[in-house]
């Protein structure tokens, strides 16, 4: 059935996914070594484990502290090394890491049960899924149990499950529909239940007719109507989540709120599959579908790997490097991250590892100023005119970048790759970004700073007003009243 | 003036010309610019060091001057470029940059106690406008680097030179 919503502006790319598919989805070895990022994509967790102290498989190593950082669990049975500084994939390129040594056995946690699905209400399952760690496996990290707990408080109508993938190079979530159809929709119900959603749609592109087959038949064999499968047409970024809803449900998030605001919750199909995975066995989230991929890997394919495994051991168990890697990027081709090495560890996040060869890496030329053809505006899946923005951008206000709508900016890369003037847009507004996040920062530093300064002005002239009246006091005192005292 | 058709002509622009006179006069006095606001705006987009270099006792002081237009934008060195727009922004005026005579733009420091040489005297306690020092007379002080603006007011009352901004 063809989806009712519109479809916003979006290109058609060479989707590199075949050579990964030719494989089955299989686990990757667990690491003899684990290295888990305190920062899994959304902030630094406090560790609650300390060096020396024995871990099992699923034990929780650290707890969120602030912001929305989600629980982490240990990934392997073993004794931790330490706590240190590592590479990760982090912006930073470096941050605290808790390293584990694994004993081989894969013992699990005693503690961890199957959950009793049926005598769970909606506000335990979302507690119990926030206390798995699972997070937005999509590559948004968010912590699942804050998404569906917020939902929930809205009363969301319909539940969005993205399966689009839209960016090029990535298909763990491909591999995944294929083969774990009936996860994704046991997650599904689960999160329906959480949040109240009356009914589910999971949005597939048109180029992965296998998956979108595999879901009908797991769908019709459940016999759930609330339920329902349907294919969009494979347009880059289809799975962002404000063109997705558009065009599943025809409503548009509004730029200043989210979803659950116009009743809809957008979850991956990975996060379900990981809810899933939880409610058949109680086992938290540490581990998650990747493609490891590109022209420089020897045989692509998905693996479903530990999280904490050297992404080195994952290029290694696809075959090893072939040709002379140029660039090893985390996600895809489009809004992934360069790496400066495979010395990192995989995280919650990390959907894609692209190892990419001269082959892959087209050369983009100098950059040339702007004709203002716009062609980056027509491309714009968010509706934005990146000409102007980078225009604001560039002459550093941040006012009229505020104005252009750079809070907006879903960074997909459309208008880098439709430019003839090949800017790099993309990486200016992410900058850019940055900026303004900071500046914000510093605001409310400044803001805070005020209220201490009126405050301690405040306590001054009391202070100043109880002296005179002390002062007031004691010549009352000494005139007359006090005359009757005798000096010592 | 042998026309008489340019009579009601005459009379429909006096008219026009008093009413439009009546309305500006009724306009320039009920609707004024709200002249409390500005210093208000001004001040929230300054940096609250207290520090005084832009030579007013304190931000709010220096943004009332520029709301009186004593005062120039670019006297603000914690701000530094960032401020200036800001308020090149919100007056309708040129950014530029900071006048070196107030100081020069530093990276955000914070005041750092040396806890060996502090004496314990207390005299760095009420400089600090937003109180972000704690001690009491002959204990150790420390300065509570979250809460700190950098404004190094604590630095000449210290007897000892134990505070450093870094």
């Amino acid at each position: 059935m063809a989806p009712p919503g519109r479809f916003a502006d979006g290109l058609r790319l060479e989707s590199h996914k075949a050579r990964a598919m030719r494989h089955r989805l299989r686990a990757a070895a667990a690491p003899a070594c684990a290295v888990i990022a305190l920062d899994q994509g959304r902030g630094d967790a406090d560790p609650v484990v300390g060096p020396g102290d024995r871990v099992f498989v699923g034990t929780p190593i650290a707890r969120p502290a602030s912001g929305v950082a989600a629980t982490i669990h240990s990934p392997v049975c073993g004794i931790v090394r330490e706590i240190a500084q590592r590479e990760t994939a982090a912006p930073a390129g470096s941050g605290p890491c808790i390293v584990i040594d694994s004993d081989g056995s894969d013992a699990r946690d005693p503690r961890i049960a199957a959950p009793a699905l049926e005598s769970l209400g909606p506000e335990d399952l979302i507690a119990r899924i926030l206390e798995a760690g699972i997070v937005g496996l999509g590559g948004a990290a968010y912590p699942t149990g804050v998404k569906l707990a917020t939902a929930r408080e809205r009363s969301v109508e319909h539940l969005v499950l993205n399966g689009a993938e839209c960016e090029p190079w990535i298909c763990c979530d491909d591999a995944l529909m294929r083969e774990r159809a009936d996860d994704i929709l046991l997650g599904t119900r689960i999160m329906m239940v959480t949040c109240g959603a009356r009914r589910a749609t999971i949005a597939v592109e048109d180029d992965k007719p296998e998956a979108i087959e595999a879901l009908r038949r797991a769908s019709s064999a459940l016999g759930d109507d609330r339920l329902e499968v349907v294919a969009l047409p494979a347009l880059y970024p289809a799975g962002a989540e404000g063109p997705l809803l558009l065009a599943v449900t025809g409503l548009e998030v509004p730029h200043d709120a989210f979803p659950p605001s116009i009743g809809l919750l957008c979850q991956n199909v990975g996060t379900a599959a990981a809810v899933a995975s939880w409610a058949r066995s109680g086992e938290p989230c540490i581990s998650r579908v990747v493609t490891v991929t590109g022209s420089g890997v020897g045989e692509p394919a998905n693996l479903e790997a530990r999280i904490g495994t050297p992404l080195a051991a994952l290029v290694a168990e696809c075959g090893g490097h072939r040709g002379e890697p140029r660039r090893l990027i985390a996600g895809g081709s489009m809004t992934g991250t360069a790496l400066a090495t495979d010395d990192v560890a995989l995280t919650k996040a990390m959907n894609c590892i692209l190892v990419a060869t001269a082959l892959d890496l087209v050369p983009r030329g100098e950059e040339m100023p702007c004709i203002r053809c716009g062609d980056c505006a027509s491309a714009c899946p968010a509706g934005l005119l990146p000409q102007q923005l980078l225009r604001a951008v560039t002459s550093g206000v941040t006012a009229e970048a505020g104005r252009y709508g750079l809070a907006d900016c879903i960074e997909c890369g459309c208008c880098d790759y439709v430019c003839p003037s090949r800017i790099p847009l993309t990486s200016r507004f992410r900058a850019a970004r940055a900026e303004a996040r900071a500046l914000a920062a510093d605001r409310q530093r400044a803001e805070a700073a005020r209220r201490r300064f009126e405050q301690h002005q405040r306590r001054l002239a009391m202070q100043a007003e109880a002296e005179r009246q002390a002062f007031e006091e004691a010549r009352r005192l000494a005139r007359g009243d006090g005359a009757g005292r005798s000096d010592p | 003036m042998s026309d008489p058709t340019v009579l009601p002509a005459i009379a429909v622009g006096a008219a026009f010309a008093a009413g439009m006179g009546a309305a500006l006069g009724w306009a320039a006095t009920r609707l004024r610019p709200d002249e409390d606001r500005l210093p208000e705006a001004i001040n929230a987009l300054l940096p609250q060091t207290q520090c005084g270099q832009c030579r007013y006792p304190g931000c709010r002081p220096y943004a009332e001057a520029i709301a009186r237009g004593e005062a120039d934008i670019d006297q603000c060195p914690p701000g530094g470029e960032a401020t200036v727009h800001a308020l090149a922004d919100l007056l309708g005026r040129k950014a530029k940059p900071v006048d070196p005579q107030y100081g020069p733009v530093s990276q955000r420091v914070v005041a750092v106690i040396d806890e060996e040489r502090c004496i314990g005297c207390a005299l760095c306690l009420p400089a600090c406008p937003v109180d972000a020092i704690i001690g009491a007379p002959r204990f150790m002080h420390t300065v509570i680097g979250s809460h700190c603006t950098g404004c190094g007011l604590c630095v000449p009352p210290c007897p000892v030179d134990c505070i450093e901004l870094r």
